[in-house]
């Protein structure tokens, strides 16, 4: 079986034959003008916390000191349909709403039941059945489709190429830097240097490349090192993928990860933990409209997870790794102002294992409708290459994307 | 004359080539090796005067109450202690003689994963690698185990300070409960891994075997040490991987460790990650099964272990099969050019990589493969670094004899060449230390 490192090698291995020499960026047009960002939530949100659904009558006793009050009490949730809210610490998402440019969605999960992190992010990622199925990931499969020429229109925004975005088609990336950038005769003899090596050369290759293009974009900003998963990045990183998303001929995908949202402990209601990362993530994708300018209204945002948490507190008031959780699709090309959800309730026969909610939508499912809506790709080809084996995967109910 | 199987086990198995180290190994590469794992650990010299993690804790935990004290702590105390540590313990890294049983310090200390993502464990991670890994790394698996375990670092990283027994007198009369964290991330992370054939079923039954395992406080237990809170433990029979264990207080969890060691999945798990890290990102099979037949046949002996890794026929194959992390590549450089002027210097490239000691992002660790550190950006970033690496050490030396002490044997002609042409010696030694030879073990 081939390696993610075997994969990047052959289509970097072609790519590099035909742009050998030509600086920057893309000869052709992109094929599309719309724009997708994938925002990565790692450790399991809890979208009961997240989007509390206060009308369900199990809803306050089964959540105790975790639960979000109802609309119009202190600190209480804010009001979306009058059955779902909105937690207070997302406040700013909340105009979106109204501009039904923000589109909630609930008991979604992953078509695995597993509460590792390392396997539910995997399946997140491989838009597989299982972990560990495929070495590449949707989103890097689904650039196949809509990759034409050399434009890198996938962007990974941090250190290292999230698996989601890991594969046969080249990809961008890009980190705040803080050093000086390396002189280019420097990096013209590295490149001749690593000729031939499958990780350095076309790593370098595809630096230089995204280098040019967002030294246009952004100027020569620098930023604090440290974790650029950690929360107090989100905001940079966000801004970064907005103003790089916005470029006409630049990248049309992005992914961007935070975490901080594996709350076990001391999780939190309308405040505390949970609400403070809410808050950071509200601000952040509030910041976007303005970051992406007119190209807000072909964008669409999805906020995944790779698995919700338990409905009861646990002994440490926190959570334990759920099933289902709740999702976000946000952004001016999103049919928002409603929530999404077959709702299958919290009474105990309707739990997943008695204690988690159970999932009636499956994330392939919402990826695939946005794959196809948004970015106009055909879906056989999800169903057959993007997506294996996910003709159950059942969609968020409703229209996800304005026609 | 220096070959590649000196290149080998000074970069591979060690952390890195000294300046003239490669003549001198290549008389005996694999007895180089094998010699360290005998002698005194080289590192030790350079450990001193750091103070126990209980020490530290337990003055901590007096200040209950005070919250000013405790900000000042933080402050005064936990901020310099971890900077202390990190200085020193990149220093012992970078002149140890006995670089191999490092390198197997590190592996271990990131099996076993403790990180300041947590903040309160700043002032205890370079403690729990002294106490908990260090002494171990030539004994027995099931001995590191139970140290790790046991060591406060690890009980609050995953949260078993908080766990209670649900049917314990505590969990009667508080309202607390279990904590499934610190049992599922040890049989997943630290035994079994993920296809081990555990269920929920036993995550559970593990949590409330290790309920009670836990930290003692100024009122109750042992300050800042291990202490097993007995009215906090679960009572009763509990029933884990179709074993059944009977209520015995501490020794439940004592006999679960020692079974976990000794699983078969155990083995496979520690022998696919001891290969990945010394031959391959995806290790050959036979690398793999040899590794766990010595597992084993010596009860999990890290020792012999570790001597089953220098007969590896797979491990001298390719001397650049392995692609540094950044912890590597900087230690591999300070090696090689010495260490910088200024101690505080030394986190900064490590900072600016992305790989900051026990600062990992989850309990998996640092990834240990390319792609985990290798993209578009990061790439950049490292030339970055080695450039201005180049740019504060260049006035002193040559750059070709350097090329030379790093990695001779396994020059490529065309990286020789164009050192040797270089415009300066700035960018020489920047070539040097970006090339793919230097980048690569």
């Amino acid at each position: 079986m081939s390696t993610r490192r075997q994969f990047i090698f052959q289509a970097a291995g072609a790519s590099l034959v035909t742009t050998a020499g030509l600086p920057g960026l893309a000869l052709a047009a992109a094929p599309t003008d719309r724009r997708l960002l994938l925002v990565i939530l790692r450790g399991g949100m809890d979208g009961l916390s997240a989007l509390p659904p206060y009308g369900d009558p199990s809803y306050e006793d089964l959540r105790g000191n975790l639960g979000i009050a109802r609309p119009n009490n202190a600190d209480g949730a804010l009001k979306l349909d009058g059955f779902f809210g909105l937690h207070p610490a997302l406040e700013p998402l909340h105009r979106f709403y109204e501009r039904e440019e923000f589109l909630p969605i609930h008991a979604v999960a992953i078509p695995q039941r597993t509460r590792s992190h390392f396997d539910a992010q995997d399946v997140l990622e491989n838009g597989a059945t299982r972990a560990h199925k495929t070495p590449d990931g949707w989103l890097n499969r689904a650039l196949r489709t809509l990759q034409a020429g050399d434009n890198r229109l996938g962007l990974a925004v941090g250190y290292a190429v999230p698996p989601v975005l890991r594969g046969a088609v080249p990809v961008a990336s890009w980190a705040p830097a803080t050093l000086p950038p390396s002189a280019p005769a420097l990096l013209d003899k590295l490149a001749r240097l690593y000729d031939g090596d499958p990780v350095f050369s076309p790593a370098l290759a595809e630096g230089r490349r995204a280098q040019e293009m967002t030294g246009k974009l952004l100027g020569n900003r620098t930023m604090k090192r440290g974790n650029l998963r950690s929360p107090g990045r989100f905001k940079a990183l966000s801004s970064a993928a907005g103003r790089l998303l916005a470029a006409e001929d630049g990248a049309r995908v992005g992914v961007i990860e935070m975490g901080g949202w594996d709350t076990h402990a001391n999780q939190g209601a309308h405040e505390g933990r949970l609400a403070r990362n809410l808050s950071i993530l509200a601000n952040g994708l509030a910041a976007l409209p303005e970051q992406l300018g007119p190209v807000w209204r072909k964008t669409a945002v999805i906020v995944t997870t790779e698995f919700g948490r338990t409905v009861r507190m646990n002994g440490t008031r926190g959570t334990d790794h759920g099933t289902a959780g709740a999702a976000f699709l946000l952004g001016g090309a999103v049919a928002g102002g409603r929530v999404a959800a077959r709702w299958p309730g919290l009474a105990s026969e309707a739990l997943f294992q008695n204690r988690d909610l159970a999932p009636t939508s499956d994330l392939r499912g919402l990826f695939k409708t946005v794959l196809r809506d948004h970015m106009g790709i055909n879906p056989a080809i999800l169903d057959r290459e993007i997506f294996p084996d996910s003709a159950g995967a059942t969609p968020p109910p409703g229209r996800l994307i304005r026609a | 004359m220096p070959t590649v199987e000196a290149f080998i086990a000074a970069n591979r198995f060690g952390l890195g080539a000294r300046q003239g180290s490669l003549s001198g190994l290549a008389r005996d590469p694999q007895g180089w090796l094998l010699r360290q794992l005998g002698t005194a650990d080289g590192a030790l010299p350079h450990l001193r005067n750091l103070p126990q993690s209980q020490d530290v804790l337990a003055e901590f935990l007096r200040l209950r109450g005070d919250r000013e004290a405790r900000i000042r702590f933080r402050k005064e105390r936990a901020r310099p202690l971890y900077r202390r540590e990190m200085a020193q313990r990149t220093i012992a890294s970078i002149k140890t003689d006995t670089p191999f049983r490092e390198r197997l310090v590190h592996f271990w200390g990131n099996h076993f994963t403790v990180s300041v993502s947590k903040s309160k464990l700043r002032p205890l991670v370079g403690a729990f690698e002294r106490e908990a890994i260090r002494p171990h790394v030539m004994g027995k698996f099931a001995t590191m185990l139970n140290a790790v375990t046991r060591h406060p670092a690890m009980l609050l990283y995953l949260d078993n300070n908080l766990s209670v027994g649900p049917n314990s007198r505590a969990g009667l009369r508080w309202d607390r409960g279990l904590n499934e964290n610190f049992a599922r991330e040890i049989l997943e992370l630290h035994t079994l891994g993920v296809g081990g054939g555990y269920g929920q079923a036993d995550v559970i039954a593990f949590a409330k075997i290790l309920t009670g395992w836990s930290v003692g406080n100024d009122r109750r237990g042992n300050p800042g040490a291990f202490t097993f809170f007995e009215n906090r433990h679960e009572p009763g029979e509990k029933r884990l991987l179709g074993k059944k264990y009977h209520e015995a207080g501490v020794e439940e969890g004592n006999a679960v460790l020692r079974d976990l060691a000794r699983a078969p999945a155990t083995a496979r798990f520690i022998a696919t990650k001891l290969a990945r890290h010394f031959v391959a990102d995806d290790p050959p099979a036979s690398a793999v099964d040899a590794l766990e037949r010595v597992y084993r046949s010596t009860d999990g002996d890290l020792g012999a272990l570790a001597r089953a890794l220098v007969d590896l026929p797979e491990a001298w194959r390719d001397p650049l099969a392995k692609v540094k992390t950044p912890n590597e590549l900087v230690l591999s450089a300070y090696r090689l050019l010495g260490p910088p002027d200024q101690p505080r210097r030394m986190l900064g490239p490590l900072r600016l990589l992305g790989q900051v000691p026990f600062s990992a992002p989850s309990p998996a660790g640092w990834p240990d493969r390319a792609e985990g550190w290798i993209g578009p950006e990061s790439v950049l970033r490292r030339i970055e670094l080695m450039g201005l690496l180049a740019k504060r050490r260049a006035g002193r030396i040559d750059p070709s004899g350097m090329a030379d002490a790093a990695f001779g044997p396994v020059a490529a002609a065309e990286t020789v060449t164009a050192v040797r042409r270089a415009e300066s010696r700035r960018e020489a030694l920047a070539l040097v230390l970006s090339s793919r030879e230097f980048q690569r073990r």
